[in-house]
């Protein structure tokens, strides 16, 4: 079954051409990995299916997007800011409600943010910013993941932590990566991208190390 | 991991920035019984009534006066601010001394008007009257903005200099052009309010726009007070189209000549303000001695400067506060994730109507409409400065870059994006505001309303410079001390 179907005119910013015209169908229960150098387009793809399919889709931008005045527990809180009434989210920003507060907990513990739950998110370091960010996604409950580079300030096996946490959370999932060791342990499906094309496109378990250097 | 520890999580507590500002609220909140808020007036809606309607039939009093009067508005405001500037960078270069800072401090925490007023009892209505009193608090605002300035420059250029290329030549070819876009537009910010107070001085008898506001103003002439406040929004609105660099030195060079003539200074009288005046009443009489004195400054103190000073803080605490209030709640007017390009003009006319108003003159308005009480000071106030805050923070929030998967709902979005992103920056512009709202609450005395710059005038029209000078000196102090304050609270938060 097909969870995503992606159809793009040539994609960039203003006059500059980024990313070839792309046709694309992403299967449900498929965890796919898109590859390649910086500025080779994966972020501008990834952003396309955004925009594309804002409703089924929880979203680790490459910035974060992280509200650095308020408290992690309010940011990982903005995941579901839709799913309540306005009220409720003034009151629960102005107090956090205990019931939120233990939806929020368990979340933040399996990350090992617990005790930052009432942490500025400006006091935090980048590593612990980007678990954040992860945690909104996770909260959200939506059955399709997309991630830019969710685990680039992360050491070695925390990174493998989070990666599997995204992977048993979500149905299906994109996910741009540099670590080309990493994305043939978490990837079903392997998609490289070089100067805006689409050069590969493969299941993972036909694939190893070597050939994917290549593309770097 | 069990579950136990998740029950002993330590408790929410506000941001820092969410407490600071609970406290204010809490101080205002404890003020207002206190405060006389009372609508005095019999009929203030059909005095309003008349002024709107004065308003929709703007009028414009004989064209050659007008002409006159904003040419020395201008005239005023570009010497006074000129004379300024260059007094105020060479006080910059020289503002580690504390001496300097000290005396920076005082003339800044001197509003304007209590300047002009002591400069009127020895010039008399000489131009230089309203040279001064707008070049000597500028100076002082001058000096320590472009200490500020020139202190946050990148240091490695001058650190590179070869030895012994002198402090001059250093300042000019390292820390000047690092700073200058920087300098050049807080001047030109400064200038705007060199524009307003210039007007403002008006009202104590100079030839600019005030005169004529007040004149119309009290004769009840609204078509008259309307056309010449559209008349004085256009000219701020227009600035940049008047105001190039080319245009400057026309502006710059043609000041002295349309200040008007004013009437002569009678030098005796300079010499007299200082030798007799402004010295302590008891000094006067030759049995001069320590136990008079006292008794002199501690009547003054407790019948004056006590309840003026009261008065003040009472007013400048609920003024601030609600000026807080309009800043938010103004702010997504001019946002670009609230409204489109044509959502936010309205709001940006609203806003630059509302911070182009001097306080002064909108309180005097209010007055006349609502009454005496402290009511129409806390609204002019409020209006005037949260529309300048809510634009700052406004301008400040369009720079802010939402994620593309940002609440969708604009109350959502509002208090959970744009708010606490733009809140440490509104919380300094409110801090810096303070001192500012406090100096303009004191001189809102002069309308009639107990703070201090009542106690000041009515000194004056008994023709007491003494006591006058010293209750300007007290105000002076509450200024520098609410300015030392909020500069702590701003590095604690």
């Amino acid at each position: 079954m097909t969870a995503l179907a992606i159809q793009s005119d040539s994609l960039g910013y203003g006059a500059q051409r980024v990313l070839e015209p792309v046709s694309l169908d992403i299967r449900t229960g498929e965890h796919l990995i898109l590859l390649g150098k910086s500025g080779c387009g994966k972020s501008t793809l990834l952003n396309h299916i955004y925009t594309e399919n804002r409703n089924e889709c929880a979203l680790i931008p490459q910035g974060l997007g992280l509200v650095e005045s308020l408290s992690v527990f309010h940011n990982v809180y903005m995941g579901c800011l839709s799913r309540h009434t306005v009220f409720h989210n003034i009151r629960n920003l102005v107090w956090p409600t205990p019931a939120r507060v233990a939806e929020i907990l368990p979340l933040l513990e399996r990350l090992g943010l617990s005790d930052k739950c009432f942490s500025a998110v400006a006091d935090l370091s980048g590593g612990q910013q980007q678990r954040v960010a992860v945690a909104r996604a996770l909260y959200q409950q939506s059955s399709v993941l997309l991630a830019d580079e969710p685990v680039s300030a992360l050491d070695g096996p925390e990174a493998d932590r989070v990666m599997s946490l995204l992977g048993q959370n979500f149905i299906t999932a994109v996910i741009t990566l540099h670590d080309v060791d990493r994305a043939l342990r978490y990837g079903q499906r392997i998609i490289a991208i070089q100067d805006g094309k689409l050069v590969l496109d493969e299941r993972a378990e036909r694939l190893t190390v070597s050939t994917l250097n290549e593309f770097y | 991991m069990s579950s136990t520890k998740i029950l002993s999580l330590p408790r929410y507590r506000w941001p820092g920035g969410v407490r600071t500002s609970l406290w204010f609220l809490l101080i205002a909140l404890i003020c207002l019984p206190f405060a006389d808020l009372e609508i005095s007036s019999l009929d203030p809606w059909s005095e309003m009534g008349r002024l709107l309607q004065g308003v929709i039939s703007p009028q414009l009093m004989d064209s050659g006066l007008i002409f006159e009067a904003l040419l020395a508005t201008l005239a005023f405001a570009f010497a006074g601010v000129a004379l300024a500037v260059v007094c105020g960078f060479l006080l910059a270069l020289a503002f580690h001394h504390t001496f300097i800072r000290a005396i920076c401090a005082l003339t800044r925490s001197i509003h304007e008007l209590f300047w002009a007023l002591i400069f009127l009892q020895f010039f008399g209505l000489h131009p230089l009257t309203g040279l001064l009193a707008i070049a000597v608090p500028y100076s002082g605002i001058f000096a320590r903005m472009y200490a500020e300035i020139l202190g946050q420059v990148p240091k490695h250029p001058e650190y590179a200099l070869p030895a012994g290329s002198g402090f001059f030549s250093a300042i000019l070819y390292t820390r000047l052009p690092q700073a200058w876009p920087h300098l050049v537009s807080y001047t030109s910010y400064r200038l705007e309010c060199g524009i307003r107070s210039s007007a403002i001085l008006g009202f104590v008898g100079l030839p600019t726009l005030g005169y004529y506001l007040e004149s119309s103003f009290s004769q009840g002439y609204y078509p008259e007070v309307a056309g010449l406040m559209i008349l004085f929004y256009l000219l701020i609105a227009t600035k940049k189209v008047w105001l190039r660099r080319w245009t400057l030195p026309l502006f710059l060079l043609g000041a002295p000549f349309f200040m008007g003539t004013g009437l002569p200074i009678i030098w005796g009288n300079v010499g007299r303000f200082f030798s007799e005046d402004i010295v302590p009443a008891p000094l006067r009489s030759g049995e001069a001695n320590w136990q008079s004195l006292a008794d002199w400054a501690g009547t003054i103190v407790i019948d004056q400067a006590l309840p003026g000073v009261w008065n003040t803080l009472l007013l400048s605490q609920i003024a601030l506060v609600v000026t807080g209030l309009f800043a938010l709640l103004f702010f997504p007017l001019i946002n670009r994730y609230c409204f489109g390009v044509a959502g936010r003009f309205p709001g940006h006319v609203f806003l630059v109507i509302a911070r182009s108003t001097p306080e002064y003159l909108l309180a005097y308005i209010l007055l006349q409409l609502l009454g005496p009480s402290m009511l129409p000071a806390v609204i002019a106030l409020a209006i005037h400065n949260g529309a300048l805050i809510g634009y700052l923070t406004g301008r400040n929030s369009n720079e802010i870059q939402l994620r593309p998967d940002a609440p969708e709902r604009q109350l959502d979005r509002y208090f959970y994006e744009l708010l606490p992103r733009s809140y440490p920056a509104f919380l300094s512009f409110m801090l810096y505001r303070w001192e500012v709202i406090m100096r303009e609450t004191a001189i809102l005395g002069i309308l009639g309303i107990h703070t201090i710059g009542f106690f000041v005038d009515s000194a004056i029209q008994e023709i007491r410079f003494d006591v006058a000078l010293l209750l300007i000196l007290v105000a002076a102090m509450m200024n520098i001390l609410v300015d030392l304050l909020a500069r702590r609270i701003q590095r604690h938060i």
